[in-house]
């Protein structure tokens, strides 16, 4: 196996990257892939927590990298989906206690094990998303349709072309669609318009995402979930498969008169 | 191959150089007039000057492409060649073969890095995104987009052949090299809509003097600001 080591980052903080590493996670699983999902945060770590995997930790990366455990050793399974693992973050040290050159070697030893390692960076453009990015063959920004955090994807996607990591795919969580249509909220063109960068997926604005993540239950995992589907359509897009792009007026409408009825959302 | 290493745009000094990869004549000429068609306000009213590489080019050719780009409003001047045959057509037809040589000024865009001070133009081949900034004590011309949150400060003009959101400074004092600032500068967008502008020691009202959406040059005369077609 060679796995491909993808990073999903997003200079401002609190936009969903957590949770897209878990869902993605799930969903690359659930096609026969063989994952890892490494958490960056050091010090504020919580992939364990959105995946249900919390009380399962007994070593986590820092473990490995200073050499108290195996690599076997921290790689959680997730009993949900057959080959997917979680090298959880440390809770009690901080990003310097990683290096680049540390995540290199990591994702060079899982590169053999696996067929992807997901790696979910901290906010910021410090220290702790240079770690996670280090490795990564591939990057994803992660932004909401909101001028702020796009302002701090493009810086975030400017850093990368001068790190020479080639121009990242982009996911925009969180879109409305009817705040779009009344034109509160950015579409997807305006933020294409200004990141031009490639879109590899959209994620509408879904309450089922908060649902699962105080379940421990990654978004993807639910069937009738929107947000579930869109993260299922960007992991089917990284294995190389031509997705279309759902439609999220259409559907959308169709999903909020479904929970209407059901007295959901 | 990707269409950006068969044809390489590049500004000069005065004027913009295209440089055309090997490959069918036809397809190479196709590729480019799609270009230029694409970006007609940028290439509308340039001289321009095209280097064809090794490739033998005949006056039918040379005609053909240069009756093409007039059409289209945009003058060819020279034209560059590794191949003596087709650098001796583009002498018979009048054209220059070499691109270092002064020529009289005939274009509103000659004036483009002329107030660089002798030092020449700092050229920046990519967009600036949030973050960047960039500063150098002549011109400096950026060959994509300026966004939101990048800066830009320049001795001299400030030319963006791409849409301008970001910050610009020209005719400033960069590093206290020059003696004093420049109020002569002035800033060019394909899209002008920054977020801040300012000439010398004029910072311009974004609400007072608007935004435009199109090629505009922003100059500050006789207390005021101006903006002109560009
Ligand atoms: N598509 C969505 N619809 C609704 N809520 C969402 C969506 N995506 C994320 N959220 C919510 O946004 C919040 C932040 O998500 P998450 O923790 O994944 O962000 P993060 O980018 O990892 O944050 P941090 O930068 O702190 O690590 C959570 O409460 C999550 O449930
Ligand atoms: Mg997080």
């Amino acid at each position: 196996m060679s796995a491909k080591i993808v990073t999903v980052t997003s200079g401002k903080g609190g936009v969903g990257k957590t949770t897209a590493i878990a869902s993605l996670g799930i969903a690359l699983a659930s096609l026969g892939q063989k994952v890892v999902c490494i958490d960056g945060d050091i010090g504020l770590r919580n992939l364990d927590v959105i995946m249900g995997l919390e009380n399962r930790i007994v070593y986590d990366i820092v473990d490995v990298v200073e050499g108290r455990c195996r690599l076997k050793q921290a790689m959680i399974r997730d009993k949900r989906v057959p080959g997917l693992f979680l090298i959880p973050a440390a809770q009690t040290r901080d990003k310097n206690a990683l290096s680049p050159s540390d995540m290199i070697r990591l994702g060079n030893e899982l590169r053999a094990e696996v067929d992807w390692v997901l790696i979910d960076s901290p906010a910021g453009i410090e220290r702790g998303f240079k770690n996670s990015i280090a490795a990564a063959d591939r990057v994803l920004v992660l932004t909401n349709p909101e001028v702020s955090a796009v302002r701090d994807a493009d810086r975030v996607i400017g850093i990368l072309e001068a790190e020479e990591k080639g121009s990242p795919d982009l996911i925009i969580n969180r879109l409305n669609y009817d705040m779009v249509q009344k034109g509160e909220m950015l579409s997807t063109d305006d933020v294409l318009d200004l990141l031009a960068v490639n879109l590899i997926g959209v994620v509408p604005e879904d309450k089922s995402v908060l649902v699962a993540a105080n379940q421990g239950m990654p978004v993807s995992l639910n069937k009738d979930s929107r947000a579930g589907q869109a993260f299922r359509n960007i992991a089917m897009r990284l294995t190389g498969k031509d997705v279309p792009f759902m439609d999220l007026e259409e559907k959308g409408g169709f999903w909020n008169r479904l929970s209407k009825l059901t007295g959901g959302n | 191959m990707p269409i950006s290493s068969l044809i390489q745009i590049k500004g000069l000094r005065d004027g913009i150089l295209i440089s055309l990869g090997a490959g069918d004549w036809d397809y190479i000429q196709a590729l480019l007039f799609t270009q230029i068609d694409e970006r007609s306000a940028f290439f509308t009213g340039a001289k321009l000057a095209l280097d064809v590489g090794t490739r033998t080019l005949r006056v039918a050719e040379l005609t053909k492409v240069r009756d093409e780009l007039s059409e289209r409003d945009i003058s060819l001047w020279a034209v560059v060649s590794e191949s003596p045959k087709t650098v001796n057509t583009a002498q018979l037809l009048g054209l220059a073969t070499r691109i270092s040589k002064q020529r009289p000024n005939e274009m509103p865009r000659e004036k483009v890095a002329e107030k660089s001070k002798g030092d020449g133009a700092l050229w920046v081949q990519k967009t600036l995104r949030s973050g960047a900034r960039v500063s150098y004590a002549g011109s400096i011309v950026v060959m994509g987009d300026v966004n939101p949150g990048a800066e830009i400060v320049a001795g001299g003009n400030i030319l963006v052949w791409g849409r301008l959101r970001g910050s610009v400074h020209a005719g400033a004092d960069v590093d206290g090299q020059k003696p004093a600032q420049n109020a002569d500068a002035f800033v060019c967008a394909l899209t002008m809509t920054p977020s801040r502008l300012q000439i010398a020691s004029e910072i311009r009202n974004p609400v007072e003097d608007g935004k435009s959406p199109k090629a505009v040059k922003v100059f500050y005369k006789d207390d005021k600001f101006h903006a002109e077609a560009w």
